[in-house]
């Protein structure tokens, strides 16, 4: 593999951020890659920086330095609409759902299916919910009514909420940070359908995980971060469970 | 805890709604949610019985015109309180709304011009509590406590305490103008309600203000502008209010620096009455309008019965205290 077939994959580069909260160093210079029409993992020990690097890509956080580059072009990420313009679709840890609107309203608030025009635009609610509705229900195996609000919903039912929201936007980059964890086994073989069916119409994916065998049989490549720091790279196809602890404790360098 | 049943997975049919609400009248929750029509029917039902006036057409008319200025506010108010937030200025922005109207018509201006006027004064209120809550991060009760500050000592400055009578034409018919049996006063107040309840169950606008309230953090991450949707608060608040002041001066024939505290405090009765949690997220538009009717006819059934105007603020605060213990039971 060389150097130009990699820059030609690329989708997104993150070089060099940056990002402290006060004191703490969250990220000290990370920079990882993701290529195109492929699921690419980022692993790490609780604390690493990986939710913090997400919320970079994803417009929460501005970070304090450091270049995003999508597509070849550098971009600014500097809100939550900005990532959803340039096609980048994020399930937070958190969900980022609220739990006193329904359903269908967490779907579609921020990006609402109006009638109407100028000021007598109204919600087309019947459209939202039916989309919704269309697009849970490949997801979730108890699917709860697109009326029902979050704060009903069991927790893998949430999860199914937020990662049906994130992949229903045909966007080209989509980021599931810990997708799984609150998930059953059906569900989990569910989202792991969700994103190798993502991945197939040509989506890349930057998937966050602790859990190794999810990461070797969905991913193609994985990042590794240790300390604010993405200190290592592998193939999948190329590495072991074993490799990818020791890599993530420090016990292996590089 | 064998209140808590299992939820059924699709929405049942109507008529197992109607008998599911009938049932879940046995729980505190189903009283809790309908706190503010109960009372109200109560109320009705109590003063009727007690006092042969109290039904006849002269004074629901009374009371409707008496309702209408808290109706407009207590709209305001649950905007605001969706959010999270809270309007301790709401009755003070309105006084500044009644003191430009005043001053305005003093100098000369004619009826319209002075009740624009007096909707602008009101809203530099709200502009200046929307700055300091969204952009200077000040809490929303401090910044509202300040405001209301500001805004009283401005309309005793501003009229040197004095009252200004208000004696247009198209006040008095504002008073005295009936729709049917409706009076005009009350009218507008119906309009302002069905407005507020389309834009905030209807449009983008609303639906941003209850994600703000339900949680800003997950409703930036989604794209709202929280910011935004808070200064907008605000700012359409004060709006209202100096609306209302049009109202108030209609009412009292002039207009008057007083500090309406009164309305302050029923404003935020009447939206917890009207089922909604301070601590934002669920709207409701409806409630806080039957609970400015409730909170009118109850001091207009205990002036009717000639209970001491002393005895006014003791049932108030009793019943809004009974509702805030009610809504602890609410399904969230
Ligand atoms: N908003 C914040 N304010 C202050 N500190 C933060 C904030 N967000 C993250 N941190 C800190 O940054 C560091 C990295 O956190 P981050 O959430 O990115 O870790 P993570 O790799 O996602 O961990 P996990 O596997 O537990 O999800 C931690 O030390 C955390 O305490
Ligand atoms: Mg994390």
């Amino acid at each position: 593999m060389t150097t130009t077939d990699t820059a030609i994959d690329t989708v997104l580069t993150a070089e060099n951020i940056t990002k402290s909260f006060g004191g703490v160093h969250a990220l000290k210079g990370a920079s990882i890659t993701m290529r195109r029409g492929e699921v690419t993992a980022l692993i790490g020990d609780n604390g690493a920086g990986k939710s913090t690097l997400v919320r970079c890509l994803s417009g929460i956080h501005k970070p304090d330095s450091g270049t995003i580059t999508l597509d070849g072009a550098v971009v600014q990420i500097d809100s939550p609409l900005a990532a959803k313009h340039h096609g980048i679709e994020t399930v937070q840890q958190n969900l980022a759902l609220v739990e006193d609107l329904t359903v269908w309203q967490n779907f579609f608030v921020g990006r609402e299916i109006t009638k109407g025009v100028g000021p007598f635009q109204m919600l087309d609610r019947k459209a939202m919910r039916d989309k919704a509705s269309t697009l849970l229900s490949g997801l979730a195996v108890n699917v709860p009514p697109v009326t029902s609000r979050v704060r009903r919903l069991s927790g893998g039912q949430r999860q199914a909420v937020a990662i049906a929201r994130a992949a229903g936007w045909g966007s080209s980059i989509v980021i599931m940070d810990e997708p799984t964890a609150a998930l059953g086994v059906q569900e989990t073989a569910r989202v792991e359908a969700v994103i190798r069916r993502l991945q197939d119409s040509g989506v890349a994916v930057l998937l966050i995980s602790h859990n190794f065998d999810q990461v070797l049989r969905l991913a193609q490549h994985v990042w590794v971060m240790r300390g604010g720091l993405a200190v290592a790279q592998r193939r999948t196809s190329e590495t072991t469970g074993d490799e990818l602890v020791a890599l993530i404790t420090g016990a292996q360098a590089v | 805890m064998n209140t808590m049943t299992a939820q059924p997975v699709a929405a049942p049919p109507v008529p197992r709604k109607v008998a599911a609400s009938l049932s879940e009248a046995k729980h505190l929750s189903f009283w809790a949610e309908n706190a503010a029509p109960v009372g109200l029917i109560v109320l009705v039902v109590v003063f009727s019985v007690l006092s042969p006036t109290f039904l006849t057409v002269g004074n629901i008319t009374a009371m409707l015109v008496a309702a209408a200025i808290l109706v407009v506010l207590a709209v305001a108010q649950s905007f605001v309180i969706t959010t999270g937030g809270i309007d301790l200025s709401i009755s003070a922005t309105m006084t500044i709304g009644a003191v430009g109207l005043g001053l305005a018509y003093q100098a000369g201006l004619p009826f319209w011009p002075s009740a624009i006027i007096a909707i602008l004064a009101s809203t530099v209120i709200g502009v200046i509590n929307g700055l300091l809550i969204a952009k200077g991060k000040v809490t929303d009760f401090i910044a509202t406590l300040g405001t209301l500050g500001v805004a009283t000592g401005a309309a005793l400055i501003l009229t040197d305490g004095k009252p200004i009578a208000v004696t247009s034409t198209e006040l008095l018919r504002l008073t005295t103008g009936k729709l049917g049996f409706v009076p005009y006063p009350f009218v507008l107040a119906a309009i302002v309600g069905a407005v507020a309840w389309f834009v905030m169950f209807r449009t983008r606008y609303g639906l941003h203000v209850q994600a703000v309230g339900g949680s800003e953090e997950a409703a930036v991450a989604n794209g709202v502008k929280a910011p935004r949707v808070r200064i907008a608060v605000y700012v359409w608040a004060a709006a209202l209010a100096g609306l209302a002041s049009l109202l108030l001066v209609a009412r009292i024939g002039a207009a008057e620096p007083a500090i309406n505290t009164n309305y302050l405090l029923n404003s935020i009765a009447a939206v917890v009455l009207g089922g909604v949690s301070l601590t934002g997220g669920r709207a409701k538009i409806v409630g806080p309008i039957l609970g400015a009717l409730l909170l009118t006819a109850l001091s207009n059934g205990l002036t009717l019965l000639a209970v001491s105007q002393f005895y006014q603020p003791l049932a108030v605060g009793l019943v809004v205290v009974l509702a805030a213990l009610l809504t602890r039971f609410q399904k969230r």
